[in-house]
């Protein structure tokens, strides 16, 4: 049963989520109108996303604020925890739609354009995977797993390492361990993402392998492109907890910004894992 | 900035002295951090919503009148159907219950505020510019989106610009509720009075906490559908394409696996209102109160395994069919306890009939109906003789309008004292509810026979005999429509002219905001947390 502390931070009037709602707006239309040929859409989406940013360095940098300032209670920081734990959770089931898609393909889809009713329409088509569908426009060759895909997975699970080691750190008030670690482990993951492009680049020059190569690159792409987001997301929450520790914030009893990041870390890091041997693997 | 931070700081320390400190005109709407006023923000915004999708119902009635094409274009009548239903279930209904959880949870649980108040105040200001993008796509070249609400594909994929904006404006709509649903759970789970264990929480707030758990689950798998239409659409992937190894069907299934838990999402809240509204009227407390409880959760549950109901015509192993069918069944046992509990609730209680009663009354026949007319179509062998018809528009509109639109009536009725401290004219809510249950009936009863007799859904015209009960249809909505008038008016009447209201006008009302709170509530409730014993 909870107890209820008798006092809770409560913020005064805000601009920042209208201003954000302004620049989601702008992206939004934006994108719509940049996708259909309107040639202002791409400068409708560059200004959404500038006010997005002023407004997320504004609103962070006020919340940043407040919890230096000592005024979030205990009950506070528990709603961070509840908030940050179920927003992960929506993550996961985005990330479960595209899984599925995935494995609706290769379980459902697939063999059924290669049984005996579709033989008629395409008498060539073999339904194995990886597959580009029965009117493959260019053959492709698929992302081999035991190359760079494994040093990845090397860096990531690395880096889940290294930033345990800087909370311990953290945890024991060594403030050079903790900077340390946690520098290393935004490289880590700076070096996951440029083997991530360069991976993407050799797909692209080398192996014929393209978003548009049928469901394989659906998949492939859409995939490990929304994690690799999900990781450039990860590194700049890195980058800015790695500021606020060297400009000493966060007490070994406080630092729940530290700690969600480290959550939203572990969590790409098991997307990974799961890419790794659903998309690449096997 | 730093200054205002802190004295509101002070102010929830329960100084008090410093009540309703907000910025004037239409400043203190737009940066408000205070649950009250988003709640109003929410319905007011529902309400508006309601008129708009409404008057897209009014002009797929009026060409539905007579026979044959009379006032629009088939392509405009299909992009009618969709931003009916697209408007009515995310502008209307769903923020509509976002409202009531906003003014009521922290009431309800002796709470200051909700969890994240900042992050509250997002949830509702992203809807407008959600809503503008939606009616931004009927001007675009090509029009609206015509795919239906459901945006199947390949109808989806192969649409104009429209369907763009309406996509953007599903990924927003769907990040507003998101952040809805973080802030409801973790107010619920985190910020209850001492003494308010989760066993002793209203039936509302329980309803909304499992409510908040379905939305945090399917939202985002809707996301990622929608996302998969726009790549297809522009960017050469094949998800839903069979030349490229994809499949139209896998569209329907992550669709309706955010669809059918949909359903619940707009029906579970309203059943926590009618949880609170038919105890009050009855004088005894809700029967069954830890049975309603498990109910709604294993309603929740089984609506994650039960999607593809929405798709027997679509090619289905017989297996496949037997399953989602006997799935499909097993949530009438759980909505089954929740009916009887009600109605056992009311059972030898001091029963009047006020608004809020007649509403909840009224949802109780009705969403019985609905529910039943569901049944009926669960079955595979049924549903692929009455599949996309108007025997299904009828069985969803019973749920939803009978169903979550009454229950939102019951509930502005039930807490408008509260909110206002004004009492409403109850001569005429009654007419309000009376004028709604008859129209309402007119409208979509007749309905059902038109979907057995074979009269397929999202067409403009049709053949000579289904004319009589179309036109009868078409009163009926019409009359709808303008009763709906009536509730502006009562709620303006009430505000202006009301009598004062007591701090607990409905006799059988026992949550705190009742014994507790004044009325009106005042702008901050709750700064020190109430004993419940």
């Amino acid at each position: 049963m909870t107890r209820s502390q008798p006092w809770y931070f409560l913020p005064g009037p805000a601009p920042w989520p209208v201003i954000g709602s302004t620049a989601l707006f702008l992206m939004a239309g934006g994108a719509a109108m940049w996708f259909n040929g309107v040639s202002s859409g791409p400068w409708t989406v560059l200004a959404g996303v500038l006010i997005m940013v002023y407004m997320m360095v504004r609103w962070f940098g006020q919340v940043i604020d407040e919890s230096e300032g000592g005024l979030y209670s205990r009950r506070v920081d528990l709603s961070f925890r509840w908030g940050m734990s179920w927003f992960i959770f929506s993550e996961v089931m985005f990330f479960a739609a595209f899984f599925g898609a995935l494995f609706y393909a290769r379980v459902l889809a697939v063999p059924d354009l290669g049984d005996l009713e579709q033989k008629l329409l395409w008498p060539d088509f073999s339904a194995s995977w990886p597959t580009a569908g029965p009117i493959a426009a260019d053959p492709f060759t698929p992302m081999a797993a035991w190359g760079i895909p494994a040093l990845n997975t090397l860096l990531l699970l690395s880096s889940g390492v290294t930033l345990t080691i800087a909370h311990w750190g953290l945890l024991q008030d060594r403030r050079g361990a903790l900077n340390l670690w946690l520098l290393l482990t935004i490289l880590l993951g700076a070096t996951f993402l440029g083997f991530q492009m360069y991976e993407y680049g050799h797909a692209y020059s080398e192996l014929n392998l393209k978003l548009s190569s049928g469901i394989y690159g659906s998949t492939f792409f859409m995939l490990t492109g929304f994690h690799g987001f999900h990781v450039t997301v990860g590194c700049i929450m890195l980058t800015t907890i790695w500021i606020r520790c060297l400009s000493g914030h966060f007490k070994p009893d406080h630092h729940f910004a530290f700690e969600g990041v480290a959550w939203y870390w572990h969590f790409v890091d098991v997307v990974w894992l799961l890419l790794f041997i659903f998309v690449y693997w096997i | 900035m730093s200054a205002s931070i802190h004295d509101t700081a002070r102010a929830g320390h329960g100084g008090g002295e410093d009540h309703a400190h907000h910025p004037s005109g239409i400043m203190r709407w737009v940066m408000t951090t205070n649950h009250k006023d988003i709640g109003t923000m929410y319905l007011c915004f529902s309400f508006a919503m309601f008129l708009v999708g409404g008057l897209m119902a009014f002009i797929i009635r009026t060409e539905l009148f007579q026979p044959g094409l009379q006032f629009v274009a088939p392509d405009f009548f299909n992009q009618m159907t969709t931003l009916h239903g697209l408007i009515m279930v995310f502008g209307a209904i769903m923020p509509a219950f976002v409202g009531f959880a906003n003014w009521q949870i922290p009431m309800m649980i002796g709470a200051p505020d909700m969890a994240f108040p900042r992050m509250n105040n997002w949830s509702f200001w992203l809807l407008p510019p959600a809503a503008l993008l939606l009616v931004i796509s009927l001007f675009v070249p090509g029009g609206g989106p015509a795919a239906g609400w459901t945006m199947y594909v390949p109808l989806a994929t192969q649409m104009g610009p429209g369907m763009d904006f309406s996509i953007f404006a599903v990924h927003i709509l769907g990040m507003s509720s998101i952040m809805g649903s973080i802030n409801i759970i973790t107010t619920i789970l985190n910020l209850r009075a001492p003494g308010m264990t989760m066993m002793k929480l209203p039936m509302f707030c329980w309803t909304w906490l499992i409510t908040a758990y379905l939305l945090l689950a399917v939202m985002p798998v809707l996301a990622g559908a929608v996302t998969m239409i726009l790549t297809d659409r522009h960017f050469g992937t094949s998800f839903f394409n069979a030349a490229g190894g994809g499949d139209p069907v896998l569209y329907q299934h992550i669709f309706w696996f955010f669809g059918h838990p949909e359903v619940y999402i707009i029906a579970i809240p309203a059943f926590g209102v009618i949880s609170q509204v038919i105890p009050a009227f009855s004088r005894k407390p809700l029967f069954g109160y830890t049975a309603m409880v498990y109910a709604t959760a294993s309603i929740a549950i089984l609506s994650f395994i039960v999607w593809a109901h929405h798709m027997y015509t679509a090619g289905m192993p017989v297996t496949g069919q037997v399953y989602f069918m006997y799935a499909t069944m097993l949530i009438a046992v759980p909505t089954g306890v929740k009916v009887f509990n009600w109605v056992a609730t009311m059972w030898k209680g001091s029963l009047t009939f006020e608004t809020p009663m007649l509403f909840a009354v009224g949802f109780l026949f009705m969403f019985t109906m609905g529910g039943f007319s569901g049944l009926v179509l669960s079955m595979a062998a049924v549903d692929v003789q009455v599949h996309d018809t108007y025997y299904v528009v009828a069985h969803f509109h019973y749920v939803m309008v009978a169903g979550a639109l009454f229950s939102a009536f019951a509930g502005v009725y039930f807490w408008l004292p509260k909110w206002t401290g004004r009492m409403y004219d109850e001569t005429l809510g009654k007419w309000h509810f009376w004028l709604s249950m008859v129209f309402f009936n007119m409208t979509f009863f007749v309905q059902h026979f038109l979907g057995l007799a074979g009269m397929p859904r999202r067409v403009p015209d049709y053949a000579l005999q289904f004319a009589d009960f179309n036109m009868i249809s078409s009163i009926g909505s019409m009359g709808f429509g303008v009763s709906q008038v009536l509730l502006p008016y009562i709620v303006y009447k009430a505000v202006r002219h009301g009598a004062k209201a007591p701090q607990r006008p409905w006799d059988g009302a026992d949550t705190l905001e009742w014994t507790h709170l004044p009325a009106p509530a005042p702008y901050h409730s709750f700064e020190t947390p109430p004993v419940v014993k």
